[in-house]
């Protein structure tokens, strides 16, 4: 039971890791700078990867059909006659526009002027595999980032407000009461309102992430004031203070590690959330702005009737959610289920 | 919502909900005169439900319209939809959308604009005459004519009308829109059936004027006028039995948030080529539907029977199912709405804005402005954005209003290198790491104001930032909310470029005046301008003045050509595309016209029929 736990833990802690080296090596990985626009390939559907041509004629490495376009609306047919071959690690001068860092060294690609979409392309015709994994970068990172402030200040706040408790701990959790009734939404509405307009995007990143991890660090500093709160009764504890330990020397070495459990099972609960936070908020617009890509504006295009109708691929970040969540739940299942037992 | 303007129909509005015209509805007309129908037979008066199979008979001496066009068979509801509920039934106070819609559809105007012609033609007034010094107009009213309670029609409700949008303390938008000159018109009474306008000065395109200005009952509004309280009555509230027009329909029914039912007026005075009453509807509905796609998949649903203003990317998506769901579709090309980006070229000294104030440098060089023009892919654009139902624009004359259109204005294909010429040409370098700088050497960043609720103008914009860092420039979109755009482009001043729509409500150039004149109401660039700062723009105001008062179509054509050869020259606003006008119909409702102007569709809702008639469930 406690095995299958901890592989558990291991397994899918070793997943996120994979999907978090993946958006970080976006820049070998995507085949393309995430916005570059191609404005004849709107819409076009994820390219087929095959073996066999037409004539019946196996291929070693695989290739694509390039799209053409067929009838007014936005409809590609496979032009049969001309076959683009994948080539792995390739280097190629691409347009790029200074906006990403253009890594030069690419884990796959095709000739020029040929193109491969594996993942089909937006409505400016951008690769919509080079913008899940540069959008990755953006909305992975700001719930990781967000929930590490948020735990920090938990840790912090919770530790100090249980370990002094009277007037201190009031204040903390009165505080905390406040912060949990702030809806955050609308409060990052409202500093958005009082800051200049043209936020560039890594400010806009920053502030996302300090709004949502700085409203969302009660509900873990209470759970981690009441571990506190139990911890400093124990006999050990008294006995440092009895020699003179310092209280944060207590709090370092014999108080929070308690509490480790709970924010590690907090923190794999909290990123989810905060990846939401940001992909909500680009959603509306008021996130991470174009031309950059993040999991959050690569959905706005399905508020559109027609797109969400149309063309399945622009939901791909939305597809890539679901497996990211799991694992984070599934890591906060696991944990709670190994650390809560351990700890008890 | 947004800037009325000085001038009828000019209520150019901007917007998401962009485009207004405040139109009554209008048929094709045949003559100026529209002869008496002797016919003997007994006027049904019908109260609301019961519809007898009989055709209604128009008494002796009425003086009722004759239209042409298809005839139909009586009966039957139309529904359709709104974006909003209308704010109120008042002709004197209604400034949005939603009530206009209503209003032209229960009331009527003197001189109406055929919107299949774009030309003036007869209404309540059957015919009319102009002084020679073109400021008289002596109209004469059809006699006999009703209101949709049964009242007679006469003069006094004229003049009774135009009192009252005359009336300074009413305060009616409309009051701006009746004054030429500066100076309001004058109206007096001959006899029952005749009244004479004097204009305080001669006015191109004057019966033009009349055009949706609607006719009050005064037996309805007298008693609320004389006490003040005009501007109080016929709101939402209002027992429908206590409204009357000389519309087509009257109202039956309005469910706050839901739907508005309108019933057939059954004494309107238009009738078919073979004398039946009009409208042929019984009943119209407009029911309350606050998004576009909604609309969509109420209309493939079948839930309404006709949907105008599609978008491009709707259209496509209800195109596949054309044949299937059985309805037809309308791309009526070009309408009259333009879209845009503008840069902030407002005076700014004594505001707090320095950044902006720094940044006006560059936007107030013309060959800025005009690489940014050149830069500018509206191909793209009307194909990514539209997907190929709109025009690519060079100047505020759309291809749909073709009595205006200057057709010598050069349209330059997107070309990045004339852009960098220009720059360069201004003092613009590029760095080593491809950043444009200006001559001081700040690189050169700006932002564009675009609205999360109009998609379209959001990927125009994105559009443009891609084409603008082809040239070095890093341009921000800054997405904000539709009222807080309106709110910084009209007086905070607190925007570096936006990206907009205006749309005209007639084709005439008159309506313009306030928009390309400096001291403009809609003089969107610089609305702290009073007088013209350039020499262009100087011109523009004297060239539209001019015209004004010219009475010759070629004379005034030849001046606002020059008005349209300076604006795309000068560029104080740089024109994308205009969208094509898109619109649904069921196969059951026929007698459709569909316009380039709004209304597209109601805009002759007296002649819509069904084709299938069911009977009615009771």
């Amino acid at each position: 039971m406690m095995v299958a736990g901890a592989r558990k833990i291991w397994l899918s802690a070793a997943a996120l890791v994979l999907v978090h080296i993946a958006v970080l090596s976006a820049g070998f990985l995507a085949p393309y700078d995430p916005v570059v626009q191609n404005r004849n390939l709107p819409f076009a559907p994820p390219m087929h990867l095959h073996f066999v041509d037409s004539a019946g004629k196996f291929h070693v490495r695989p290739f694509v059909y390039p799209w053409q376009p067929s009838g007014d609306h936005l409809q590609y047919q496979e032009d049969r006659n001309r076959i683009w071959e994948i080539r792995f690690l390739v280097r190629q001068e691409q347009p790029g526009n200074g906006t990403t860092h253009n890594a030069s060294l690419r884990l796959f690609g095709v000739d020029a002027p040929g193109y491969v979409f594996l993942v089909g392309t937006d409505d400016y015709g951008r690769d919509q595999l080079s913008r899940l994994l540069y959008g990755g970068q953006i909305s992975l990172f700001a719930g990781l980032l967000g929930a590490a402030l948020s735990l920090s200040l938990a840790l912090f706040l919770g530790g100090v407000a249980g370990y002094f408790g009277s007037w201190v701990d009031d204040v903390i959790m009165r505080g905390a009461e406040v912060f949990m009734a702030l809806p955050w939404i609308y409060l990052l509405l409202a500093v958005r309102a009082f800051l200049p307009l043209h936020l560039g995007a890594r400010q806009t990143f920053f502030l996302l992430i300090g709004i949502v991890g700085l409203t969302g660090w009660a509900r873990p500093s209470r759970l981690i004031r009441g571990v506190v709160l139990s911890a400093k009764q124990r006999d050990y504890v008294r006995a440092a203070r009895g020699f003179g330990a310092s209280w944060s020397y207590i709090l370092r070495r014999h108080v929070l590690p308690e509490a480790s459990s709970v924010a590690l099972t907090q923190g794999a609960l909290l990123v989810p959330q905060y990846i939401l936070a940001e992909i909500t908020m680009s959603f509306l617009g008021l996130g991470i702005g174009e031309p950059l890509p993040s999991w959050g504006n690569m959905l706005a295009a399905l508020q559109r009737y027609y797109v969400l109708n149309s063309y399945w691929w622009i939901a791909i970040s939305g597809f890539a959610l679901v497996p990211v969540f799991l694992l984070y739940y599934g890591l906060s299942d696991a944990l709670q289920a190994r650390l809560g037992n351990a700890g008890s | 919502m947004g800037f009325p303007t000085r001038f009828k129909r000019g209520s150019a509005t901007l917007g998401a909900e962009v485009l207004s015209r405040d139109t009554t509805v209008s048929t094709r007309a045949t003559g100026q005169h529209a002869a008496a129908v002797l016919f003997f037979c007994a006027i049904f008066v019908f109260s609301t439900g019961i519809v007898p199979c009989v055709a209604q008979m128009v008494p002796a001496g009425e003086e009722v319209l004759i239209t042409q066009g298809e005839i139909g068979k009586r009966g039957g509801r139309l529904v359709t939809s709104l974006r909003a509920d209308p704010k109120t039934l008042n002709p004197v106070t209604v400034v949005d959308l939603p009530s206009k819609e209503v209003l032209g559809l229960l009331f009527a105007d003197l001189i109406h604009i055929n919107l299949s012609t774009q030309r003036s033609e007869p209404a309540l007034a059957k015919s009319w005459k102009v002084s020679p010094d073109g400021r008289r107009y002596t109209l004469e009213l059809r006699r006999n004519i009703l209101f949709s309670d049964g009242v007679p029609f006469d003069a006094d409700d004229v003049v009774f009308s135009f009192k009252v949008y005359l009336d300074e303390n009413v305060h009616s938008p409309q009051r701006d829109l009746l004054k030429i000159g500066g100076k309001p018109l004058q109206v007096q009474k001959i006899d029952s059936h005749r009244v004479v306008f004097d204009l305080p000065e001669p006015y191109a395109a004057a019966e033009r004027i009349f055009d949706s200005v609607r006719i009050l009952p005064r037996h309805l509004l007298q008693q609320a006028y004389e006490t003040g309280k005009i501007s109080q009555v016929w709101n939402l509230t209002t027992n429908p039995k206590e409204i009357a027009g000389l519309g087509p329909f009257r109202i039956k029914q309005y469910t706050a948030g839901q739907q508005i039912v309108l019933e057939r007026n059954p004494f309107y005075w238009k009738v078919d080529a073979q004398r039946n009453r009009l409208p042929y509807l019984d009943e119209l509905t407009f029911i309350i539907v606050p998004t576009q796609d909604t609309e969509i998949i109420r209309f493939q649903a079948g839930d309404l029977d006709i949907l105008d203003n599609i978008s491009a990317e709707n259209y496509g998506l209800l195109e596949k199912e054309q044949e299937a769901r059985r309805y037809r579709l309308y791309d009526l090309g070009a309408g009259f709405q333009y879209e845009f980006v503008f840069f902030n070229l407002n005076d700014l000294s004594g505001k707090q804005l320095p950044e902006i104030n720094r940044k006006q440098q560059w936007f107030r060089r013309e060959e800025f402005r005009q690489a940014i023009s050149a830069a500018i892919d509206r191909e793209a654009i009307a194909r990514l954005v539209y997907h190929g139902r709109a025009t690519p624009l060079w100047g505020q004359v759309t291809p749909g209003n073709y009595h205006w259109i200057n057709s010598s204005i050069p349209h330059p294909a997107k070309s990045i290198e004339s852009a960098a010429a220009l720059l360069s040409s201004a003092g613009f370098k590029r760095r080593p790491d491809g950043r444009l700088i200006d001559p001081h050497g700040e690189p050169v960043e700006f932002s564009i104001l675009t609205s999360p609720s109009n998609m379209q103008r959001t990927r125009m914009a994105t559009i443009i930032q891609d084409d603008l860092n082809q040239l070095g420039m890093n341009v921000q979109l800054v997405p904000l909310e539709f009222g807080s755009i309106l709110a910084r482009v009209s007086d905070s001043f607190d925007y570096e470029a936006s990206v907009l729509g205006l749309a005209s409500g007639d084709p005439d150039p008159n309506p313009e005046i306030g928009i390309w004149t400096s001291g403009g109401s809609t003089h969107l660039w610089a609305k702290s301008e009073p007088r013209p700062l350039t020499e262009w723009q100087a011109e523009i105001d004297r060239l539209m003045q001019q015209q004004t008062t010219l009475l010759d179509y070629r004379k005034r054509k030849q001046a606002y050509d020059r008005v349209q050869q300076l604006i795309s020259q000068h560029l104080p606003v740089i024109f994308l595309v205009s969208p094509n006008v898109l619109a649904g119909v069921k196969d059951s409702v026929a007698g459709v016209h569909p316009a380039v102007m709004r209304p597209h569709l109601l805009w002759n809702a007296e002649q819509l029929f069904l084709r299938s008639v069911e009977p009615k469930t009771k």
